[in-house]
């Protein structure tokens, strides 16, 4: 059963936040991938595919390489959710969580705490990708409280991104979950406007991103860095309304992971 | 010599029987390159609109980075399957057979190779479904496959050294990203006149994967391109002859830790 005790809620979250983020920072094989890949994807799609700016019908303010930067952040943002849910897959695992369980004075600290991994990994990441960006020279037009939302959008997606994977991270409690994690968010990703904006995707790929939430997300990012707003508040909505979702999702698995314990 | 042909007839049977049985590496292959064919060639069609863009259709142009990625997962299944055979000691009692040493890896190669065939064979029958247009006719299927078949092979034996090396999995699941790096980081998405950004420009022109997907994207586009074609080919021998010498150097260590 979920207990209910308020301080050991946070108790058990801040012990597990601060294991998880230790783990994190020490372990080359968990922190250079996940810093380097966003990297290569920045450079891969902002630069190697710059030409794209001058397709006809192709206006952004701030420039192609911020049109990519808001598409790689995102990614990032959700990905840190995502792979924070593989840890938690894998301290099942080993056997870790398992004792985790037995001890923790309210088990719903366990997916606070690695949700706050999940921020603290996802913030590290955001970091990087946005100093590199601007070393790089990308061009910022919106205005302090643009970018403010912009980061704020992208924690959303991070919460998103976890609240998925913790959810089967929880029912499935084995590694080999991965791609069941991985793969809906890929395409979630994927199947919206990464290259172009909406109105130059042309056939089955602009009718299944018109639907796809996600567009709202790049397009309200996109809409920030730039400062000419776009589905902004419609991206908000959407996040709030998938993080509400895949809470329940999550705390759902939790249940699950406790009557199988 | 007939002894040898058996013993790596069976392992290459092995190999490919081992691979094809397990969904969980069967999937990545088939899935992973066609379901980014689908999403690239829909979200960059935009781009054969750029002034110099060689063809209208961007699926032929885009098809080529199936086969690489597929032989990438080449070297993931090659590698992957090895280590667990190193993990669970199978490779070492077959060590201690009279089993010659060059029947073991060649034997997974060979596999490897006729996993490569069929996996080219569905990029290029998933391609035309889609629309894409291989310009070289009937020789061209075969050019693919070969192609298709020496670049799983190539990547393959750097999956065995990796796998020989370090007698982990995990270790060679690691290996996924850095040669992605490479796909990435070459003309995979646009044809290299139109790479804009300096530093990537030249960096996609001294990547070896930019000449072996311009070598299959060739016979899409331009239909017999014997420049594209030398190159593309002299790439993946290369590969192939590098990813041996890495072999031959693991096998000697782990050989001798038997």
């Amino acid at each position: 059963m979920i207990s209910s005790t308020h301080g050991g809620l946070w108790r058990v979250a801040w012990t597990i936040a601060w294991r998880g983020l230790h783990t994190y920072v020490r372990r080359p094989d968990l922190l250079v991938p996940s810093l380097v890949f966003p990297l290569v994807f920045f450079a891969s799609f902002a630069g190697g595919l710059s030409a794209l700016g001058s397709v006809p019908g192709f206006h952004f303010p701030a420039g192609y390489t911020a049109f990519q930067f808001v598409f790689v952040l995102c990614q990032s943002a959700m990905f840190g959710g995502l792979f924070t849910g593989f840890s938690l897959a894998f301290d099942f695992e080993s056997g870790f969580a398992r004792r985790l369980m037995l001890a923790a004075e309210d088990r719903r600290g366990i997916a606070l705490g690695y949700a706050l991994v999940a921020l603290s990994r996802a913030a590290i990441t955001l970091a990087l990708i946005t100093a590199v960006a601007l070393a790089t020279g990308m061009r910022i037009t919106g205005d302090g409280i643009d970018i403010f939302g912009l980061y704020g959008l992208a924690f959303m997606l991070t919460l998103i991104g976890y609240g998925w994977a913790a959810g089967v991270a929880f029912r499935f409690r084995s590694i080999q979950a991965g791609p069941l994690m991985q793969t809906p968010v890929f395409l979630l990703l994927f199947l919206a406007p990464v290259y172009v904006p909406l109105a130059l995707l042309k056939g089955w790929i602009h009718s299944v991103a018109s639907i796809n939430p996600a567009t709202a997300f790049l397009d309200a990012g996109r809409g920030l860095i730039s400062g000419v707003q776009e589905h902004t508040a419609l991206a908000f909505v959407c996040a709030l309304a998938l993080i509400v979702l895949f809470t329940i999702w999550m705390l759902s698995g939790l249940r699950s992971a406790e009557n199988s314990a | 010599m007939s002894l040898l042909r058996t013993q790596i007839g069976v392992l290459a049977r092995r190999s490919m029987l081992k691979t094809l049985r397990q969904p969980f590496q069967l999937f990545p292959i088939v899935f992973f390159p066609l379901i980014l064919l689908a999403v690239n060639a829909s979200g960059l069609k935009a781009a054969t609109h750029l002034p110099g863009f060689p063809t209208h259709s961007y699926i032929s142009f885009a098809i080529a980075v199936a086969f690489i990625q597929g032989g990438m997962f080449s070297l993931i299944n090659t590698g992957t399957n090895l280590a667990e055979d190193i993990e669970s000691g199978f490779f070492h009692r077959l060590a201690l057979t009279p089993l010659r040493r060059v029947a073991l890896i060649a034997g997974l190669l060979v596999g490897v190779a006729a996993l490569g065939v069929l996996q080219s064979a569905v990029y290029m029958l998933m391609g035309l479904v889609a629309g894409a247009h291989l310009d070289a006719g009937i020789g061209g299927v075969g050019v693919v496959l070969v192609l298709g078949a020496l670049t799983a092979v190539a990547f393959g034996a750097f999956g065995c050294a990796a796998a020989l090396q370090t007698g982990s999995g995990e270790a060679v699941q690691g290996l996924f990203p850095l040669f992605f790096v490479f796909i990435f980081l070459s003309s995979s998405n646009l044809p290299r006149n139109l790479l804009k950004t300096g530093w990537f420009h030249t960096i996609a022109n001294v990547n070896p994967i930019s000449y072996l997907i311009e070598a299959f994207r060739s016979l899409y586009i331009y239909g017999w391109d014997a420049t594209a074609l030398w190159r593309g080919f002299a790439v993946v021998i290369g590969l192939t002859i590098l990813g041996l010498l890495a072999v031959a150097g693991a096998m000697r260590t782990r050989m001798q830790r038997t």
